[in-house]
């Protein structure tokens, strides 16, 4: 569904994503890890068009999609989601959501910008009411508010950005159960960006490890949990990734 | 509760009715003056803030009213060309001065602070422009279209108050038609929704660009238009009644004293500085020439400090969250 091929991204002399390639299959989770810094949200800005990158070549559904503005992209069928929630404080719940369904779809139809925000505050488990104020929300409330927004604009590829971080244990599954939930029962692709490992290894299908732009490891879960250069990027210290290692002898 | 719904749709109706038949009951001349001007200035304040409530607050609209003025004048004495033909050809101009503007401003995200010094400097060219070519726009000194000798509404001059008064009410009605048609529209989410956070609006599939630059072609254009009616109305333009920095910003000061966010707000913006300039002019005479921009300058820090609605944004929002509890 997506061919991602020698994916760069150069801010002037810094390389932030140094020729990424993978693919995502059609209805796949696939969880994108790493440390800060190590390209992920930059990845996920290209793909949804929020900059061009430097080199490579991004196929959706069969066409180039690199370099694209944002909304023709979305209105392709790449969605997207914020790290920190970006809701429009000066519209209703219920106008944020129907205003990505009526710009994110293409069709410009006002009837199915209002289904498609109700199915979507529906699937998400916020009210449909319309006059609902986006101030009464906490910061579970927003998170789900922004994958309302993205679902609305009817995406086949859902691009999830660290959608759990500063939520408590059970929040935090919740919102894991939810992405699945979207997988299975409206058949959408997601890239899941996520810090937090435990929940992410739970729900993705495939996983694939970045370290400074470039992409150390891929594969199941249980796989590249036990590979120890993403052990010792991920945990960080070296003491770290020798306590690792020697548990993993000890096995 | 459901004979006070219909009594408020039946308001406007009422006023409308009401403002129809004014001249025909009271004709002084004077005072019928002064409604004219300020229905036509409500019409150019409420031009400029079908963008200015959207966070793109221009400091060049003062440009688009000179062109709109000087266009239609310079084609009526020059080449004989209706106001009929003249205004479109005026908006025409308006607008690519408008996409000329904007369009680079908005690809290269060019907003806030800096947008308005951008815009700054289009007032003061067309108003440098004005002043260059003296040998045909009169220069400083301002400029007269000619009077006609043939048909009055051809050439869209009138000598009867009424008319006129007619003419300003039809016109302001119909900026106000402008502004309750994008405020019910998508685009106003749209809008709403960049004026917060360009890139989380383009993420909801909003193409922005396009967008910023339909409300402010919009905006030029009823800008534009607003100067072809004061010119043909006064029968004088000068750069400095139609154009120029001052224009520009007291456009800005009427609308943020009025109320940005509401209908009505533009309006009562006009009422209160064509208001305080008559009364400033009356009361002082020449020595008081410039006082009004003095006032507006500091009434706009007092305003946007201590009540940014706006007298009437204030006192709306005053009553609806009282009539809530």
């Amino acid at each position: 569904m997506l061919v991602v091929e020698g994916l760069v991204k150069k801010f002037g002399g810094f390389t932030a994503v140094d020729n990424v390639s993978f693919k995502v299959d059609q209805g796949e989770i696939l969880g994108l890890i790493g440390p800060n810094g190590s390209g992920k949200s930059t990845i996920f800005n290209m793909l949804s068009g929020t900059f061009p990158p430097t080199a490579g070549s991004i196929r959706f559904a069969g066409s180039e999609v690199s370099g694209l503005p944002p909304h023709k992209i979305i209105n392709r069928g790449i969605g997207r989601t914020f790290q920190i929630p970006r809701p429009f404080r000066r519209l209703t719940i219920f106008e944020n959501v129907a205003l990505a369904g009526y710009y994110g779809q293409g069709s410009h139809s006002l009837a199915q910008a209002n289904e498609a925000a109700e199915k979507a505050l529906a699937m998400v488990g916020l009210p449909t009411d319309r006059t609902a104020s986006v101030d009464g929300l906490g910061a579970a409330g927003l998170k789900k508010l922004e994958l309302a927004k993205a679902l609305a604009t009817g995406p086949k590829l859902l691009l999830a950005d660290e959608s759990l971080g500063g939520l408590d244990e059970t929040e935090m599954d919740q919102a894991a159960d939810m992405l699945r939930k979207i997988r299975d029962e409206l058949g959408i692709t997601i890239i899941w960006v996520e810090h937090i490992m435990g929940v992410l290894m739970r729900v993705v299908d495939r996983v694939m490890v970045l370290d400074h732009g470039e992409k150390i490891s891929e594969g199941l879960p249980s796989a590249v949990s036990s590979d120890p250069r993403v052990v010792e990027v991920y945990l960080g210290t070296d003491a770290d990734a020798t306590q690792a290692a020697a548990a993993e002898a000890r096995r | 509760m459901t004979s006070s719904v219909t009594l408020q749709k039946l308001v406007p109706w009422i006023v409308g009715a009401a403002l129809i038949a004014l001249p025909f009951v009271y004709g002084d001349p004077y005072h019928l003056h002064i409604l004219i001007l300020i229905l036509i200035w409500s019409f150019a304040y409420t031009s400029w803030s079908m963008m200015g409530r959207f966070g793109l607050v221009s400091l060049g609209h003062g440009g688009f009213m000179g062109v709109g003025a000087y266009v239609t004048a310079l084609l009526w004495n020059h080449l004989g060309v209706s106001p009929w033909v003249g205004i479109p050809i005026a908006l025409v101009c308006a607008g690519a001065l408008a996409l000329v503007v904007a369009y680079p401003c908005f690809r290269f995200r060019i907003t806030g602070h800096y947008f308005a010094l951008v815009t700054l400097a289009l007032s003061g060219i067309v108003l440098q422009i004005i002043t260059a070519t003296r040998d045909w726009t009169g220069g400083s000194l301002g400029y007269t279209p000619s009077r006609t000798t043939g048909s009055h509404l051809a050439a869209l001059q009138f000598d009867d108050k009424t008319t006129w008064y007619l003419i300003a009410l039809g016109v302001w009605a119909g900026g106000l038609l402008i502004w309750y048609w994008v405020d019910r529209s998508m685009d106003r989410y749209a809008l709403e929704a960049i004026s917060e956070d360009e890139d989380a609006a383009a993420a909801a599939g909003v193409n922005v660009t396009f967008e910023k630059l339909k409300i402010t072609v919009i905006s030029a254009l009823m800008t534009a238009f607003a100067g072809a009616m004061y010119c043909q109305y006064q029968m004088f333009i000068s750069p400095d009644t139609v154009s120029g920095i001052a224009i520009s910003l007291q456009m800005v000061f009427a609308v943020v004293v009025g109320g940005i966010y509401v209908a009505m707000g533009p309006t009562v913006g006009a009422i209160i500085t064509i208001m305080l300039a008559e009364g400033l002019r009356v009361g002082f005479g020449t020595k008081a020439v410039g006082w009004d921009n003095l006032v507006y300058g500091v009434l706009l820090v007092v305003f946007i400090i201590f009540l940014p609605k706006g007298i009437l944004g204030s006192l709306l929002a005053r009553i609806r969250s009282s009539s809530k509890r």
